[in-house]
């Protein structure tokens, strides 16, 4: 994707390019003005928000037709806007915006699906009593998360990117009467932090090399031609040159954001929050950041590479990523909180995400991350609906049946549920899960992360298969009676479910539109597409694949209706590998024992130096000062006291002799306010007389 | 120095001092009135014309008024029974006294330094209505402010405190 | 015309005019005559920036001016506040004798 002359006609540069800090802008503004709002304000909060949100949506799709447009005249639409922040020495720190296919795009969907969101949200949190708190949180992450988006540096990017985390941690802690939501804000907040403080330093890194933290700049930018030949040629290394090595820094904060192997423990303690805020952000948008953020910096990431070869970072990222894919389809299958499975299953969805940006480029890796935003949000949106409808209750084992109580949430959320799976041909999943597919099987580099993720891919469709049975088949298992949601949360479901349909057919290899725009190709309508070599039989196979998931799925499961308290129809067949997964490979108990240890240890260590050490030297200093003291004292009873008395009294009769001074009438202040004046200038005169 | 510079001098000392001296409050309102006006028509022998009509408006139509307006609202006008002076007037007038002293020496001393004669400045209300929506629009709107607080803050100290209750 | 006056001249009026201000301000027992006697102070103030505006060396930035408008605007606002304070003052204590008031008294 190197940028050619850029397309800038001057009046549409001037309409929408110049007015892109208004996306984010407004959501940021309606959050302010909604904190300072009264607080039992519920409906102008709620209107705020979303009124805000609407424009940006609005703004947003300005933006999408106008780089279409220019987009279909066959020209590269990249129009950026930067300024100087500061200046220091000889360097300056500029900020800027850029739109951009790929920012278009994801302006499109963060902020529609956002504004769903939102509109749910009304309903979801109807009776919370902190529902302006809430609305302005959600609507300062919008708007951070637009800037994120749109940012032309990587320190706008970094410092929205950082208020984004905010809001997540205040999300998630939301409910911080529940001591389990502050644990999962702090965890949240600590473990992402690990990530930013390398992807801090890569910014340093990358600042000191390029002297801009721009990435586009008429050529100068720090993702431009110039300075990532001079980035390939440094060498830092583990023979790995300057870009590789600041790119995977980059790269480790995704992995904080995005939930990757190893840092992946805190998404699913972060179900804590509200489910609008868990599909929100910890589903749909925020954790899609550290995609964006690979894919945004994927010239760094992919410079150096041969024709259909990789680079040592894209290496990375694919590994990572198709771990990261099977490792947390393999939890999931053992979970038995609605909320938590889908926590999961999100951080393997996100690992197809880098595994495609990494094997297949930025289309590959964007277009799964445009549908899995659209499809995992219904997926939330739903389990929201019938968490709501069970008054409260996450565990699948105490549900059931709600098909017959639920019809449209059970609908929508089977749509969801094949999308995700990548049910084939009709969901969107399919395709895009498959076009990373074929990217990893035409990967001449490596080959196991195909096998990885067709083996994710299995486990998807198995442990969708599983929940959806265990809550919607069967018979109700759970206490009070079901009911369905309101309109205003199914009308969201409802446009969900559409897009989570419609969006693969901009994305099908018959008709790759999605792929050409990212990519800046012409696209033709053309069924050859289908017929290129090897990819029917691997759409077969995926397909097969989803079918065995399926197939096993309902088959321990479907329509059976345990008992909350029986043990798990895969656990009885075989325990030895029910149990680690249940417990989640017990990775947080790794951290445990030794992270976590570590830090025990030096906190005692230190706590031992302080009391022992330090405490011993202050105690011993203590002494002799209480010793001098006492010496000091005996001086002071018989020999000071005496002059120091008199002292005393002369001070408070000269005290009463100055409080006259003080006589609280206006004129005498004045009076001397002016003496002190003729004193003072006649000093000044007097000195200065020729 | 011209004759009207003496005349104008005078008449605004005399309406000052009449202010100082004069028992009656509104006889001691009216002589400031005379001497506000005095000053205007100094700043009209300085070509300072905006400067002088301003001063018009603001002191003798507002400033003036609000005077008058208070001593007769706190019936003022009475003349109070233990003197207009207070206890300490001597110590007042002697500090006002060395203050003249002292700003007079100030003048005399810095007579040779400073420009005695200069030309006509060629300045338009125009140029003034330019320079205060362009290099000078902050002070005039932070101006702007201060006199809304300052009205609200009159407001709220003058007003009755029973209706306040209410 | 004015011209013919030098700069001297203004000022000396100007102190003269302070200093009875700052007089009125001192000796009189009413707190509205005291308010009268620091607008007088303000007044020559006002003057002496008007003359050394005539007369400085670059009349046409229009400093002094400005200075001076400014002046008189904030001038007006202090009249209107501290006579309101004045008029609170008196339906206190039913008096605007300054000698009387003395309950800041250290």
């Amino acid at each position: 994707m190197q940028e050619s002359a850029a397309f800038t006609p001057q009046f549409a540069a001037a309409s929408i390019t110049g007015i892109l800090w208004l996306i984010p802008a407004l959501p940021i503004v309606a959050s302010g003005v909604i904190a300072l709002l009264k607080q039992p304000r519920r409906k102008p909060a709620a209107a705020l928000a979303i009124g805000a949100l609407s424009i940006s949506l609005l703004l947003s799709l300005i933006a999408f037709v106008h780089v279409v447009t220019g987009w279909a005249r066959g020209a590269v639409v990249r129009e950026f806007v930067n300024f100087t922040w500061f200046r220091f020495g000889s360097s300056t720190v500029d900020l800027g915006w850029v739109l951009d296919p790929l920012a278009a795009v994801m302006l499109v969907m963060v902020s529609f699906v956002g504004l769903l969101i939102f509109i749910y949200s009304v309903g979801y949190m109807a009776h919370d009593e902190n529902f302006t708190r809430f609305f302005c949180f959600m609507s300062l992450f919008a708007g951070a998360m637009l800037g994120v988006v749109i940012s032309n540096s990587l320190l706008l990017l970094f410092m929205c990117w950082e208020i984004v985390g905010l809001t997540s941690y205040l999300l998630i802690g939301f409910w911080y009467q529940k001591p389990s939501a502050v644990a999962a804000a702090k965890k949240a907040f600590v473990t992402t932090r690990v990530g930013d403080v390398f992807f801090l330093l890569g910014i340093v890194w990358l600042f000191s090399q390029t002297g801009t933290l721009l990435f586009y700049n008429h050529g100068v930018g720090s993702l431009e031609g110039l300075a990532l030949v001079n980035l390939l040629s440094q060498h830092a290394g583990l023979g790995l040159s300057a870009a590789g090595a600041i790119a995977l820094l980059i790269f480790a904060g995704a992995v904080g954001k995005s939930g990757q192997l190893p840092l992946h423990v805190w998404l699913p303690d972060a179900m804590e929050g509200p489910t609008p805020v868990s599909a929100l952000i910890h589903a749909a948008t925020m954790v899609a950041a550290g995609v964006f953020l690979v894919a945004r910096v994927y010239p760094l990431m992919s410079i150096g590479a041969a024709p259909h070869g990789t680079t040592a970072a894209l290496t990375v990222v694919t590994w990572v990523g198709a771990c990261t894919a099977v490792f947390a389809a393999l939890i999931a299958v053992a979970q038995n909180d609605i909320k938590r499975i889908l926590a999961y299953s999100t951080i393997s969805q996100l690992g197809y995400m880098m595994a495609g940006l990494g094997l297949g480029g930025v289309a590959v890796g964007i277009f799964h991350l445009i549908t899995h935003a659209f499809f995992k949000a219904l997926l939330f949106l739903g389990a929201g609906s019938v968490i709501h409808g069970c008054h409260d209750e996450q565990d699948i084992r105490r549900m059931g049946g709600l098909r017959a109580d639920m019809p449209f949430t059970f609908l929508t959320y089977a749509i969801g549920m094949l999308a995700l799976c990548g049910f084939p041909l009709v969901f969107s999943g399919f395709w895009s899960k498959d076009g990373i597919l074929e990217a990893a099987h035409h990967s001449t580099a490596i080959k196991g992360p195909f096998y990885l993720l067709l083996f994710g891919a299995l486990l998807t469709a198995f442990y969708m298969t599983r929940q959806v049975c265990y809550a919607f088949f069967g018979h109700w298992r759970g206490g009070s009676p079901t009911h369905e949601s309101p309109k205003v949360m199914t009308l969201p479901l409802a446009i969900l479910a559409f897009f989570a349909i419609a969006l693969g057919f901009i994305g099908t290899p018959a008709w790759p539109w999605f792929h050409a725009f990212l990519e800046n190709r012409a696209v033709a309508f053309d069924f050859h597409g289908f017929a290129e070599p090897g990819l029917g039989l691997l759409m077969l196979t995926s397909s097969v694949v989803v079918f065995i998931g399926l197939g096993i799925g309902w088959w321990l499961y479907g329509d059976k209706s345990p008992k909350p308290e029986a043990p798990d129809a895969l656990e009885k067949s075989a325990p030895w590998l029910w149990t680690p997964l249940r417990d989640r490979l017990y990775v947080d108990e790794i951290y445990g024992a030794t992270v976590i240890a570590f830090y025990t240890w030096w906190a005692r260590v230190a706590d031992w130096l302080d009391r022992r050490i330090w405490g011993g030297i202050v105690a011993f200093v203590a002494c002799l000062f209480s010793l001098w003291a006492r010496f000091n004292r005996f001086l002071d009873v018989h020999w000071v006291d005496g002059g120091f008395d008199k002292t005393c009294e002369e001070l408070s009769s000269g005290g009463g002799l100055l409080s006259r001074v003080e006589g609280g009438r206006v004129q005498n202040y004045l009076r001397i306010l002016a003496a002190a004046i003729v004193a003072l200038a006649a000093i000044l005169l007097w000195s200065s007389r020729p | 120095m011209s004759p009207i510079f003496y005349i104008l001098a005078v008449l605004t000392i005399g309406g000052g001092l009449a202010a100082v001296l004069l028992k009656n409050l509104v006889h001691a309102a009216l002589a400031t009135t005379v001497a506000f006006a005095g000053l205007a028509l100094l700043y009209l022998q300085l070509d300072a014309q905006f400067a002088g009509f301003a001063q018009i408006l603001v002191y003798i139509g507002a400033v003036a008024i609000l005077i008058v307006f208070a001593i007769l609202l706190t019936r003022g006008s009475d003349l109070p029974k233990d003197g207009v002076f207070s206890r300490t007037w001597a110590v007042g007038l002697v500090i006002a006294a060395a203050v003249f002293a002292v700003l007079a020496w100030a003048v005399l001393q810095s007579v040779r330094a400073v420009p005695q004669q200069a030309a006509v400045p060629a300045v338009t209300v125009h140029d003034i209505g330019n320079a205060l929506v362009g290099r000078y629009v902050l002070p005039l709107e932070i101006v702007g402010l201060l006199l809304t607080a300052a009205t609200i803050g009159a407001v709220i100290v003058a007003m009755h405190e029973k209706e306040r209750a209410k | 015309m004015g011209a013919t006056t030098p700069l001297a001249g203004y000022l000396l009026v100007a102190a003269l005019l302070f200093a009875i201000g700052l007089a009125g301000a001192l000796v009189r027992r009413n707190a509205i005559l005291v308010l009268i006697g620091i607008e007088l102070m303000l007044n020559a103030a006002n003057l002496n920036l008007i003359a050394f505006w005539r007369f400085g060396p670059h009349p046409e930035l229009l400093t002094g001016m400005m200075f001076a408008i400014f002046s008189i605007a904030v001038a007006a606002a202090e009249a209107a506040v501290g006579l309101g304070l004045v008029i609170a003052i008196h339906r206190h204590t039913n008096s605007t004798d300054l000698d009387k008031m003395n309950r800041m008294k250290g």
